[in-house]
């Protein structure tokens, strides 16, 4: 028997971040054992108490990449889950880039996907050079020596990982060690606890929020009022007044205050008075952008995908409809706001950070504060989620907290944004309009979809701009409509790409958030018009090519027991179907009249195929939540330009989130599969609200064309 | 004049300005970061500690109104109902990125102090000031269900 079996509180303890580290503790039991742990590559350290750490190159927001990831060596080393710990990789891109960004990175839900066969790897190396050792020790064939659970033997001999670390780190590394077959798996596909569950339950989870340094000075900022508006002038007396507040300063970003605590910096920040310049700000109001976007999208944009003659097939078409849609700013609105804590001086920095671009932040702050990158240490911080809110191209929110550190001199600094701060800082979801016009023919079959798609640009200007930018395409704004899941014969979608002052970015599930909403509910109000039922009528149209879309929706009507959009007690439902980043995700809701006129939404079916579930229970967790944030944002979230470019909503009490009491029960069904994993993270987000809206028209005759609902419902 | 209350079951004092919000004095002056600040309106409940037991948003909490009271955080919360809420959060695996958990943990506790066997509208209730941006709501309605049963058994 492996002499260490820790209880999960005692795993959870090596596991809350970045600073604590398993292989450093004493092994108290084994004295005799040589001190340095066995580090086979650079995500697998085994130390002599058999403590299995795995550095995770993902940050950890909630999605699970330290479980997942820590699985995935698990299985290949076939340790026992309670000796395995977990700890956040440096900035390092050499040894610990994302695969598919070719920069440390965590987005587009691949986390997994990403590291599938590397973490694997990793694991099969270490568990092939342990059983070298062990062949060694006892004089048998490598290929006679079994591991199980963290227990290496052979016949009725065994031994410790730990006991036979520092043997195996003289055996040589393979190269390309044997990976499992999936058959054999024992941990992937079983509901492994998350390792970081225990310590974000009793409070003892660490965030850069909670971070302190000796001597820490607390700062805040004052952002212009628009977006693109820039300081003329401030008045810091009052602010300098206030008992606590060390110093006020301009910064490119602002005007920042500088205190011994928070509440003082608080109380400095609202004690100031500043000047600003309108010059180069966007002062157009929402609505101006609406008018504006709207009539640029009766116009056909540059093509981004399509067949056909969409035009003439319209001529052609027995009955047509068109709609136009429009799809509001969101904020991320991440429960911790944006924060990070730098300590600096001359040549060195340690920086405190949930980042999600550890390179490209790291690089930031260290040019920002002149300091070389090979000064820099970052300790990757769990996020308070994110949404896509941390990874920001220009990293700015890493060169506000360094411009504000470097402006008052060497020293700790914790840089945090108040909620409106963060509410009124912008990266919003874009704005935006789509318009399509579609015809069936006397058969009822979907012969034309012609879809014009208005909406800025979060890529263009980016190190991320591809060369499709220069021709005025941008896939992540169109994904989802430029190519269908629907066998339609004439289709053409346009792109119109939008200039705005607004800066604007990436939020969960990306362009999926919008053209999922209009792509299901348009081709909803097709198949009604062709008298034809929502999954039959998908079904029969679904590209031959990718059978995974008929296996979701056809698993989602069956837990479902999908008879129709009529439900009992006067409810109704809806469905839709919705591929992102690899993923297929089928739903349908059952919703009925809220006492506000809006939908209530009392169930949701999902039915997900994300290749190999690693951790199903994890995958349920992520549509789970995936949905209920794609409802509440559906259902009432709106960022709002006034005219001047003031944006209107500023704190939870103005931007509506979903609460408990409108949480639909939810009902996760996964489809087995042997391809490799894709993403979860995203995926359960886009069909939940398009869904809810085709069980709305069910339910009331009204397709829902505008967003959120609560204005929706009535435009 | 310095304000002095109980905190986790010790006498603390804290002599800064008297209209600093409980949640900084928690956090700044006492170092326990369980809890959270999120809002600074008590819209998010994630600051949420117990007031002489009841559930109560430290953001908006000057430090003067606690004076002589018994303050009740995260990292000392006790007794049948912490442990059972607790217990039933990890094995549901409850908390994603988990900011808001410390608050959703404190108002379940205060709601099986004061009502063992809530029904669902009990839950809707009790829990409509705390927000999880993350959406485990499914999850924590089950677990407070779940802690409610073990402490009646």
């Amino acid at each position: 028997m492996n002499a260490v079996t820790p209880t999960r509180r005692a795993v959870l303890a090596g596991a809350s971040g970045s600073l604590v580290l398993g292989f450093s503790l004493p092994a108290r039991a084994r004295a005799a054992q040589p001190a340095r742990p066995f580090r086979p590559n650079a995500f697998v350290s085994i130390a002599p108490d058999s403590k299995v750490t795995v550095m995770i190159k993902h940050v950890e927001f909630g999605q699970g990449p330290s479980t997942g990831l820590a699985t995935l060596v698990a299985e290949e080393l076939d340790a026992d889950w309670g000796q395995m710990r977990v700890e956040q990789a440096p900035a390092n891109d050499p040894l610990y880039k994302n695969l598919a960004f070719g920069t440390m990175g965590t987005g587009g839900s691949t986390a997994i996907s990403n590291s599938w066969m590397q973490m694997r790897t990793a694991g099969a190396a270490a568990r092939a050079m342990l059983v070298a050792a062990a062949a060694k020790r006892w004089g048998v064939p490598a290929a006679q020596v079994k591991v199980a659970k963290g227990v290496v033997s052979h016949g009725a001999r065994t031994a410790s990982f730990g006991e036979l670390a520092a043997s195996a780190a003289t055996m040589p590394v393979p190269e390309k060690p044997a990976l499992k077959d999936p058959a054999d798996f024992t941990l992937i596909g079983t509901r492994l606890p998350k390792l970081d569950t225990p310590a974000k339950t009793d409070g003892s989870a660490i965030f850069t929020m909670d971070v302190s340094r000796p001597g820490m000075i607390h700062t805040a900022i004052l952002h212009p009022p628009a977006f693109g508006a820039t300081l003329e002038r401030f008045d810091g007396a009052a602010a300098h007044a206030v008992p606590g507040v060390i110093a006020v300063r301009a910064v490119p970003q602002g005007v920042a205050v500088y205190a011994r605590d928070r509440h003082a910096a608080l109380t400095g920040r609202k004690a100031l008075t500043a000047e600003w310049d309108f010059e180069q700000a966007e002062t157009r109001s929402s609505a101006e952008m609406e008018q504006a976007y709207a009539a640029r999208a009766r116009t056909p944009g540059v093509q981004a995908g399509g067949h056909g003659d969409p035009a003439a097939a319209l001529a052609a078409a027995a009955k047509t409809i068109e709609a136009e849609y429009f799809f509001p700013f969101l904020a991320h609105a991440t429960m911790e706001p944006q924060d990070a804590v730098i300590e600096w001086r001359p040549g060195k920095a340690d920086v405190w950070l949930g980042s999600q671009f550890q390179v490209g932040e790291t690089t930031a702050i260290a040019k920002t504060l002149g300091v070389p990158f090979e000064g820099m240490s970052l300790h990757n911080q769990f996020c308070g989620g994110s949404f896509g809110r941390r990874a920001t191209p220009d990293m700015g929110f890493a060169v506000e907290a360094a411009a504000i550190a470097k402006a008052h001199g060497p020293g700790a600094y914790k840089h945090v944004w108040t909620r409106e701060n963060d509410m009124r800082g912008g990266r919003y979801r874009p704005l935006g309009i789509h318009r399509i016009r579609g015809g069936i023919d006397a058969e009822g079959r979907i012969t034309a979809w012609d879809h014009v798609i208005a909406m800025q640009s979060f890529m263009k200007g980016t190190p991320m701009a591809g060369p499709e930018i220069a021709k005025g395409l941008d896939g992540s704004a169109t994904e989802g409509a430029h190519e269908l899941p629907y066998a339609v014969p004439n289709h053409r979608c346009g792109y119109h790409m939008m200039e705005n002052g607004v800066p604007t970015l990436w939020w969960r599930s990306v362009g999926h958030t919008h053209t999922g909403y209009a792509v299901e509910t348009f081709v909803d109000e097709l198949l009604a018009l062709a008298g034809k039922d929502a999954v039959e009528g998908r079904l029969t149209i679904l590209v031959d090519k990718e059978p995974r879309y008929a296996g979701v929706l056809r698993r989602v009507a069956e837990i479902a027991d999908w008879s129709g959009p009529k439900a009992q007690d006067g409810r109704t439902r809806g469905v839709a179907l919705v591929k992102s980043f690899g993923s297929y995700v089928a739903q349908i809701a059952e919703v009925s009249r809220s006492d506000e006129g809006i939908p209530r939404v009392h169930k949701v079916w999902a039915a997900v195929d994300c290749g190999i579930a690693v951790n199903p229970d994890v995958i349920a967790a992520q549509v789970e939540g995936g949905l209920g944030y794609g409802l509440g944002a559906a259902l009432f979230n709106e960022l709002t330009i006034e005219p001047g470019g003031m944006v209107r909503e500023g704190n939870f009490d103005s931007y509506r989130c979903l609460k408990i009491a409108e949480m639909p029960a939810v009902e996760v069904s996964i489809v087995k599969s042997a391809e490799n994993p894709t993403g979860i993270g995203e995926p359960g987000l886009p069909p939940v609200a398009p869904a809810v809206a085709n069980a709305w028209r069910a339910l009331t005759g009204k397709p829902v064309h505008r967003l959120p609902f609560v204005k929706g419902v009535v435009a | 004049m310095a304000t002095g209350f109980t905190l986790n079951g010790k006498a603390v004092s804290f002599d800064g300005p008297p209209d600093t919000p409980l949640l900084w004095v928690i956090r700044d002056a006492q170092g326990l970061t369980g809890t959270k600040y999120g809002c600074g309106v008590a819209q998010c409940g994630a600051c949420t500690v117990h007031l002489d037991g009841r559930n109560r948003r430290s953001c908006v909490t000057p430090v003067s109104t606690v004076a002589g009271k018994s303050v009740t955080t995260i990292e000392g919360v006790r007794g049948a109902e912490a442990e059972a809420v607790k217990r039933a959060w990890i094995a549901l695996d409850v908390p994603q990125c988990g900011y808001c958990q410390s608050g959703q943990v404190m108002s379940a506790i205060g709601l099986l102090t004061a009502k063992a066997d809530p029904s669902d509208e009990d839950i809707d209730h009790a829990m409509a000031g705390n927000i999880c941006r993350c959406a485990t709501y499914v999850r924590i309605r089950q677990a407070i269900k779940d802690a409610a049963k073990a402490v009646a058994a």
